[in-house]
């Protein structure tokens, strides 16, 4: 074990880079730029949720004035290409058929056509006069139905590939199924003294950024296109662009813009390649901007589910079994994250012996997206209700039993690997002698606990360091900065060089402009890009050291580095040490500018573990509830800027409070979404919230220099179960189904109270 | 060609000239703080082909109180009758009900007229108007007339208004002694969400804390919201006890007839329905009690 | 062929300005791409969200539900009329300290309406801050280190006053 290094700058709070053109409005999200001659585009979707297209007649609105071009699914190539993503690939083929339908609407608001006009209100009026002939079919709304004998198929071609049920041979709405296991199962139950089964289910959700879905696109006459938008991945963007346009890659560039939020959402390219092929046909600027009923209705929700867990224990708290049966909706196409959520489901415990199934089931609703620690909430608010109920049963502490069991560095993970150093326990005793455990609850509240773990991702990253004559640098990156990245990555730039924090410019690049780099997503910017910006900087230093011992005239070896000055060895003349910005004045002298550069490929990265406490209060008669107190433990491996990191566990707690208590997609019987704007897509507001307390505790990544762990997607995993056991603990109820509404809650409250007084 | 751009803008300056814009013109729509109309226009839902905008009529804007009671102008702001010191020492329930209209965003522009207007069963402000026996004072081509305001709504989205006709007033007594009210509602959130269920109470206790009179209203769980004689019955005489309130909220959740919906079940509807009755009846009592 | 754009005399951010707007426009959509003043944002179009908030002769309102043309006389403050010569409002000084904003496309809405609130109630209490920034949605943050910025603002605001 190396001794800690002292830090200057990781660990402080600067003010983040980009943060006054944000709090003055200058920042430039995607909807907020003009381009000359720029026409306006408009989506015709689909009104029914499941239905075989006959055909479109477009001609009344290309004859509309004002009208530059009308696109539908046939003026774009089938693609077979596919992105790789980590150790999962997105299939263009199917993005693109999602993007734009070709044969079939798969779900309610798919879109069929698009135009591109003067106006928009010419744009909207013109689409409205295009004739599509539609043969309706039944819509399959949900799990149940959609595994049904006589269930309508979505894609006849399908087959369950993977681990398939016996007798599944023939067209399925199984897309996928998969297995883990370890140990005779059925052995272990046998000596377990406690056994809890549970069925769970929860709604699809939204990862509801606040600035809807925008872009805007120019294609010349040479297929060479440019394309501004806000996303996670330009070069996901702009792949899948060049795939589904039907262009050389070679030939796009993409601006990415400010985000004004995705969390996992804006990664799917759902305008950007219609963009272009209208811009194409009009040899026009084209910008589309979604609506806000279009972003729930047309974009990436995650799964809605159902999710058995069944555990088992010896009476002083041992788990010693385990099987859960997983079924997540991928939506109208395959890939929901129901295999992660298998990984995930029991990461946290040593369990001898268990068996998970995991099934991806298409429905005729919006093709599920990434969000947030994809599929692992979903399994977390299963097994972590189901080890509530053991703790109950046993009469134990519910952190005492999660410690009994948790994790640690040598023990092999439910999914695979051996743990490296992880803060399971630490987080765990964190949580137990915290006043709040222990704090007294008021009349009518109970409290909640629950741990919630995330891979985190590695993958491709790059990084450019330039140094300035004056001593300052830019850093750039092809990560779009979602949570205060760019802060971060100058505060490695400034721990590297030794140069203030507020003297290094840190920069979001385009595709042409920086290094290939993977999304914004995974929990991986802090982490794989932040070390190739360690790395780059390092590059700089090299070269530095390098500049100093020509001017010295000693060997590079021999030139030290201390607190961002080169030291001459010991004895040289007239030698003394050099600042950055002395060296960097001297840059045209000793061989030119300087430009450090870094890329990598990271194969794994830090997992990392949360454990939440929640009280609820519970108002009996109406089912209505809040929460009062909520308090967040990580391990967050090292926190580089501690405010950031406290706000990626703050806001990801809030995301499962509401995904928790009142967030869901509500389908009518013809699985036409009612509640498709923030009205009644309830998310959390300012006034539903207690403060958020955070605890950081730093258990560093061996993987990364500073022992950066990845952040942001660990802390959405525990809420649904920690407000559900909270909610259990208030009302004496297990409630297995999300949201936990005032309807469903007062419903369960009289009818045990019905039970009790009739028993 | 272009449906939208042939959309007028009016700016009437006076209630004789809206009246004629509206009753030239069956089609267009008057606008106050725009918070229904104009998020129903950009749905689809309506096509005007003018908007009337009231809010340069002084008379639809103004507050005044005086020995008869209140005249609420249709239009004023919610965040201007929240601002308006003795209109919520008087009329506190109602004051509640007019700041539960959406966001501090939404006050600064929707008003009662528009919420009432909007005729939703779930609209805040109709159960607090109906409890304090408003009268809505409508202006048309043939004068002014007025309708109490439990008769104002007909049906989800259809009031008394005819052709040519406008709301431009509420008109309220003023409260006699040991008289006050209270509103409650129940949303799933805090805030921002439409009342699955809401409730206003007005009582009048005489000297020695029996209640005289009573007033019971219930929003949300009928086409329109429902005045409960049956509830308010179950007050009257009574100290507002546990056992009379009990009874009260029993007399609300028997006279609902809710629907089930994105946002509740029938049941709960009726259930919380006696729940929010009971307690806005509390507090109404204890404010009284303080008069 | 009528001319069908109204013209529109109206006071942005203390200057007067004048545009052309349809009679069905928004405010936001005159704000944004007629003037250029792209600061507010458009989140969701039915005043659900908070991300347009402007003030309108000193009013809070969204401005998804405002015609532009009912700017004629009145006076309009946008995010981009809040920070002073070379100085930010305390508001924005205080949302940079406290890391009270992440992806930052809901805090131009936030910050107009957390100024609406100090103007109304110098010293709002953490409760009445969460009330009042209710018709503001931020996915990000949590409302934390919002709500902590802005009660830090109107404390220090109300120091500096004295």
């Amino acid at each position: 074990m190396t001794t800690p290094r002292e830090f200057k700058y990781v660990g402080t709070r600067p003010i983040r880079h980009d943060g006054v053109d944000k709090v003055t409005g200058r920042a430039s999200y995607g909807a907020d730029v003009v381009w000359p001659g720029m026409l306006h585009g408009f989506v015709l979707r689909s009104p029914h949720a499941h239905a075989r297209i006959v055909s479109i007649d477009t001609r009344a609105a290309e004859a509309t004035p004002g009208v530059k071009a009308v696109l539908t699914g046939k003026d774009l190539p089938e693609t077979t290409a596919t992105i790789a993503l980590g150790e999962a690939a997105i299939d263009l083929r199917d993005v693109g058929d999602n993007m734009l339908a070709r044969t079939k609407v798969l779900y309610h608001g798919h879109a069929v056509a698009a135009v591109a006009a003067t106006t928009i209100d010419i744009a909207r009026e013109a689409a409205e006069k295009i004739q599509v002939v539609y043969e309706v079919l039944e819509p399959v709304t949900g799990i149940d139905r959609a595994i049904a004998a006589d269930a309508p198929i979505l894609h006849p071609a399908l087959r369950t590939k993977g681990a398939a049920s016996p007798g599944a041979a023939g067209p399925t709405n199984i897309a996928s199924r998969l297995e883990f296991k370890r140990g005779d199962v059925d052995a272990a139950f046998a000596e377990a003294d406690v056994v809890v089964e549970r069925e769970f289910r929860t709604p699809m959700v939204h990862q509801g950024y606040i600035e809807p879905h925008a872009c805007i696109a120019r294609c010349g006459e040479d297929g060479r296109a440019v394309v501004w938008c806000t996303t996670q991945g330009p070069f996901v963007v702009r792949d899948a662009c060049a795939a589904i346009a039907g262009l050389d890659p070679a030939h796009v560039k993409v601006i990415p813009s400010e985000i004004g939020g995705g969390f996992g959402g804006k990664i799917v390219v759902y305008l950007e390649p219609m963009a272009i092929a209208l811009s194409r046909k009009a040899q026009r600027p084209v910008k589309m901007v979604m609506g806000r009923d279009e972003v729930f209705r047309a974009t990436g929700p995650t799964s809605g589910s159902r999710v058995r867990v069944k555990l088992g224990a010896k009476r002083d708290g041992t788990l010693v079994a385990a099987t859960a049966s997983l079924w997540y909706e991928a939506g109208a196409y395959r890939g929901s994250p129901v295999g992660a959520g298998a990984m995930c489901a029991l990461a946290a415990y040593k369990i001898p012996s268990f068996f998970i199934e995991a099934h991806d089931v298409v429905v005729n609703k919006p093709k599920v997206a990434a969000y947030r620690a994809p599929g692992s909430p979903i399994a977390a608010f299963a097994v972590e209700s189901v080890v509530d109920e053991i703790a109950r049963e046993l009469k134990m502490d519910p952190i005492e039993l999660r410690l009994k069991n948790a994790n640690a560095e040598g023990d092999k993970a439910p999914y695979g690997p051996k743990y490296g150093p992880i803060g399971l326990k630490q987080i765990l005793e964190a949580a137990r002698n915290h006043p709040h455990w222990t704090s007294p609850l008021a009349a009518n509240q109970g409290r909640g606990i629950a741990v919630g773990f995330w891979f985190n991702a590695g993958m491709n990253s790059s990084a450019t360091v330039i140094l300035d004559t004056d001593g300052s640098a830019a850093v750039v990156t092809g990560n779009p900065d979602i949570g205060g990245t760019r802060a971060a990555q100058a505060i490695m730039v400034a721990e590297e060089l030794g140069i203030p924090v507020e003297r290094v410019r840190p920069g979001v690049g385009d595709t042409d402009g920086s290094g290939y780099t993977d999304l914004t997503g995974g929990s991986r910017v802090c982490y794989a890009t932040g070390m190739a910006v360690i790395r780059a900087a390092e590059d700089v230093r090299d070269q530095l050291k390098a500049r100093a011992a020509q001017i010295w005239n000693v060997a590079v070896d021999a030139v030290g580095w201390e607190n961002g000055r080169a030291i001459p060895p010991a004895g040289t003349e007239k030698a003394e040490a050099m600042t950055v910005a002395g060296l960097a004045a001297k840059m045209a002298h000793t061989g030119g500018p300087i430009v450090g550069r870094a890329s990598l490929y990271a194969p794994m990265a830090g997992p990392a573990f949360g454990a939440h406490i929640c009280d609820l209060e519970v108002d009996s008669e109406t089912g209505q509830s809040k929460v009062v107190r909520y308090t967040v433990f990580q391990d967050v491996g090292r926190a580089v800027h501690p405010g950031y990191v406290e706000g990626q566990m703050q806001g990801g707690a809030a995301q499962g409070i509401g995904w928790a208590l009142n967030e869901e997609y509500i389908y009518d019987a013809d699985g036409v979404m009612e509640n498709a704007g923030f009205l009644d897509y309830r998310m959390p507001v300012a006034s539903d919230l207690p403060m958020i307390d955070t605890v950081i505790i730093e258990v560093p990544n061996p993987l990364h220099p500073y022992g950066v762990r990845g952040v942001g997607e660990v802390p959405i995993v525990p809420p649904l179960a920690a407000v559900a056991n909270a909610m259990r603990d208030a009302t004496g109820i297990r409630f297995t189904e999300l949201p936990l509404s005032p309807p469903r809650v007062l419903e369960a409250i009289e009818a045990a109270s019905a039970v009790s007084v009739g028993a | 060609m272009n449906g939208m751009l042939a959309i007028r803008y009016e700016t009437p300056q006076s209630v004789g000239e809206a009246v004629r814009l509206m009753a030239a013109d069956p089609d267009a729509r008057v606008l106050a703080g725009g918070t229904d109309l104009l998020v129903q226009f950009r749905a689809g839902v309506r096509q005007p082909s003018a908007f009337v905008d009231v809010k340069r009529i002084p008379e639809l804007m103004s507050i005044t109180i005086d020995g008869q009671g209140l005249r609420l102008g249709a239009a004023t702001a919610a965040a201007v009758i929240g601002e308006h010191v003795e209109l919520r020492t008087l009329w506190p329930g109602l004051v509640e009900a007019v700041q539960l209209i959406g966001s501090t965003q939404i006050q600064g522009r929707g008003s009662v007229g528009g919420n009432l207007c909007n005729a939703s069963p779930a609209a805040d402000t109709t159960c607090a108007l109906i409890v304090n026996r408003a009268d809505c004072v409508i202006a048309g081509p043939g004068g002014e007339r007025t309708v109490p305001v439990e008769e104002f709504c007909i049906a989800p989205g259809r009031t008394v208004l005819q052709r040519g006709e406008l709301l431009i007033a509420l008109r309220l007594p003023r409260p006699a002694a040991r008289t006050s009210d209270a509103y409650l509602r129940l949303i799933p959130r805090s805030e921002m969400d439409i009342a699955v269920v809401g409730a206003a109470v007005s009582v009048t206790l005489d000297a020695n804390g029996v209640c005289r009179s009573a007033r019971v209203a219930i929003g949300a769980v009928a086409p329109t919201a429902l005045l409960v004689p049956e509830a308010a019955k179950a007050l009257v005489g009574s100290s507002l006890d546990a056992a009379s309130l009990k009874r009260a909220a029993e007399a609300a959740s028997t006279a609902a007839r809710p629907i089930g919906d994105k946002r509740g079940t029938a049941g709960y509807r009726r259930t919380v329905a006696g729940v929010l009755t009971r307690r806005a009846a509390a507090i109404a009592a204890g404010r009284a009690r303080r008069k | 062929m009528t001319v069908t754009k109204l013209h529109i005399e109206t006071t942005i951010n203390g200057e007067p300005r004048e545009f052309l707007c349809d009679s069905h426009e928004t405010l936001l959509s005159a704000l944004r791409n007629g003037l250029g003043l792209t600061g507010t944002k458009e989140g969701c179009a039915t005043g659900d969200c908070g991300a347009c908030s402007i003030l309108l002769d000193g009013r809070l309102v969204p401005a998804c539900l405002v015609l532009a043309p009912e700017a004629q006389g009145r006076a309009v403050t946008t995010i981009e009329g809040l920070s002073s010569g070379d100085a930010l409002h305390p508001l924005q000084q205080k949302f940079l300290e406290h890391a009270a904003l992440q992806c930052g496309v809901c805090t131009p809405g936030f910050i107009v309406a957390a100024k609406a609130l100090l103007d109304a109630k110098p010293n709002p209490s953490e409760d009445e801050t969460r009330y009042w920034l209710a018709g503001n949605l931020c996915r990000c943050t949590g409302y934390d280190k919002i709500i902590r910025a802005v009660l830090d603002a109107a404390s220090e605001m109300k120091e500096s006053a004295i």
